[in-house]
């Protein structure tokens, strides 16, 4: 390999590390949401109840 | 100056019920001194022929860091096992005081160990000086002031004795540079300060914190 | 509290940083005379590892005053500082690794006092989050993380000297950099790297932040509903 492409690569590390970032904060959004609709039809039920 | 007669007298009361304790059951002494005789005869197998002096000495201070986890995973295990750490919590005396007692009982057992291992070691590979003993005095006073404070984040973990060498490991690089540095270099004084230093820094820093680390 | 939210516009600014400079740092800036190309490595590996101590320092700062001050929010501060710590540390090994290669045509020198260093604190880091998820939650578990982040700073700079004082004796092939005689546009463009670099870690700290407090709220939430 030749210098220049191991700047490439180490470059291109830091910007797949940020993007693995992303793509495992974006994993925890959905979730996140998911928790959320689940905890407003409970909350809904609640108050159709009460 | 009678408060510091008062936490004197607690320090010495802990460390005095441990050794007792220890005494009387013989499980965790014992074991420390077969274990690091064991070792050393294990690393006359797993070195070749040729070796130098220097790396086997690098290879004594694994012996002795291992030993001395065997000892402190044993550490709180009275007081985990009787249920007694409450009740020292709840008493009188300075939660600092607790950890200081216990880091001198294991002391008193890695010496014991150091007593057996320094002279096998002598026999079996290479003469040992002052220096070098000197270096191990101040490395296990680092080991016992930094792993009986881990040694009580571990009882409160789930993991307990796994978890003790992974904690411990990184915090014992230092000591482990500065007992072999002090055993093999010429400038062993150099070894010896720095050691000095890492005891200085983190036994005030175990002392201070150890109350946040047991209370519930 | 989040009626003056500042994230999307930092969050826009890092990247607008972070795209300057890596103009910089691969277009603008002269070639190192005596590195060749591989040198443009260091104007974001020195950033990342100096992020990654600063992140270390925020983490022990946070569980200082979570041990005088008190308060949850600053248990998941210090925890989220720690981990970008971690995350900057690991990048720090490995662009580091890929400069050795380059430089010396190793992957790894244990000569490089910088590299050594990086390695021990990651193990110590790593066993944090071994200690964190191994105690169950609540107020001991926040004291106990406080204390070993504390250890942490206290070891960086205990560790740093016994790395150059085990040099001594180690012996290592020491590979040797010229220090970089930086012109004016290579500090330039350092200094807007570092400057990316650092904006990038407090982005990424805010996010995971949200992220953790929102997990705690609905945790609360839930228990009260159900």
């Amino acid at each position: 390999m030749s210098q220049g492409q191991y700047v490439a690569l180490a470059y291109g590390v830091v910007f797949v590390f940020v993007l693995l970032w992303v793509a495992i904060i974006a994993a925890k959004l959905a979730r996140l949401e998911r928790e959320t609709d689940e905890l407003a039809n409970l909350a809904r039920e609640r108050s159709v109840d009460g | 100056m009678s408060s510091l007669t008062l936490y004197a007298s607690d320090v010495a009361a802990l460390m005095r019920k441990d050794l007792r304790l220890e005494l009387r059951a013989r499980d965790t002494l014992p074991a420390m001194l077969l274990f690091v005789l064991s070792t050393l005869v294990v690393f006359h197998f797993a070195l070749p022929t040729g070796t130098s002096d220097d790396a086997a000495y690098g290879l004594l201070w694994i012996a002795i860091v291992f030993t001395a986890l065997l000892g402190l995973a044993r550490a709180w295990a009275p007081e985990r096992e009787g249920g007694a750490l409450d009740g020292l919590v709840l008493a009188p005396c300075d939660r600092s005081a607790i950890w200081l007692g216990k880091t001198l009982a294991v002391f008193v057992f890695l010496t014991a160990a150091e007593l057996v291992a320094l002279p096998a070691f002598a026999l079996f590979f290479a003469p040992v000086d002052l220096v070098a003993i000197a270096g191990v005095v101040l490395a296990s006073v680092g080991i016992c002031a930094v792993g009986s404070l881990l040694a009580a984040m571990a009882a409160a973990s789930r993991g307990r004795e796994v978890i003790l060498p992974l904690l411990f490991l990184p915090l014992a690089i230092p000591l482990i540079v500065g007992g072999v540095g002090a055993g093999i270099s010429p400038q062993g004084a150099t070894y010896l300060s720095f050691l000095a230093l890492y005891d200085l820094i983190f036994a005030i820093l175990a002392w201070a914190t150890f109350e946040y680390v047991i209370t519930e | 509290m989040s009626s003056r939210n500042n994230l999307p516009v930092l969050a826009f600014a890092t990247t607008a940083l972070l795209g300057i400079a890596v103009v910089l740092a691969l277009l603008v800036a002269p070639e190192d005379v005596d590195q060749g190309v591989s040198q443009r490595i260091f104007y974001f590996h020195v950033p990342i590892a100096l992020t990654a101590y600063l992140c270390f320092g925020l983490g022990a700062w946070k569980a200082l005053r979570l041990l005088s001050v008190g308060g949850e929010r600053r248990d998941l501060e210090s925890y989220t500082w720690i981990h970008q710590g971690t995350i900057f540390g690991a990048l720090t090994l490995i662009t580091g690794s890929i400069w050795a290669k380059a430089s010396w045509g190793v992957w790894w020198s244990w000569g490089s006092n910088q590299l050594v260093l990086f390695l021990v604190l990651f193990l110590f880091y790593c066993a944090y989050f071994m200690l964190r998820f191994s105690v169950d939650e609540g107020a001991r578990r926040e004291r106990i993380c406080a204390v070993y982040a504390l250890f942490g700073v206290a070891l960086i700079p205990v560790s740093f000297f016994a790395i150059r004082l085990a040099s001594d004796f180690i012996h290592p092939t020491v590979f040797t950099r010229e220090g970089p005689q930086m012109t004016g546009t290579m500090f330039g463009s350092f200094l807007v790297c570092w400057a990316g670099i650092t904006l990038l870690a407090y982005v990424m700290y805010r996010i995971e932040l949200v992220g953790k407090r929102t997990d705690a709220n609905l945790r609360e939430l839930r228990e009260a509903l159900s």
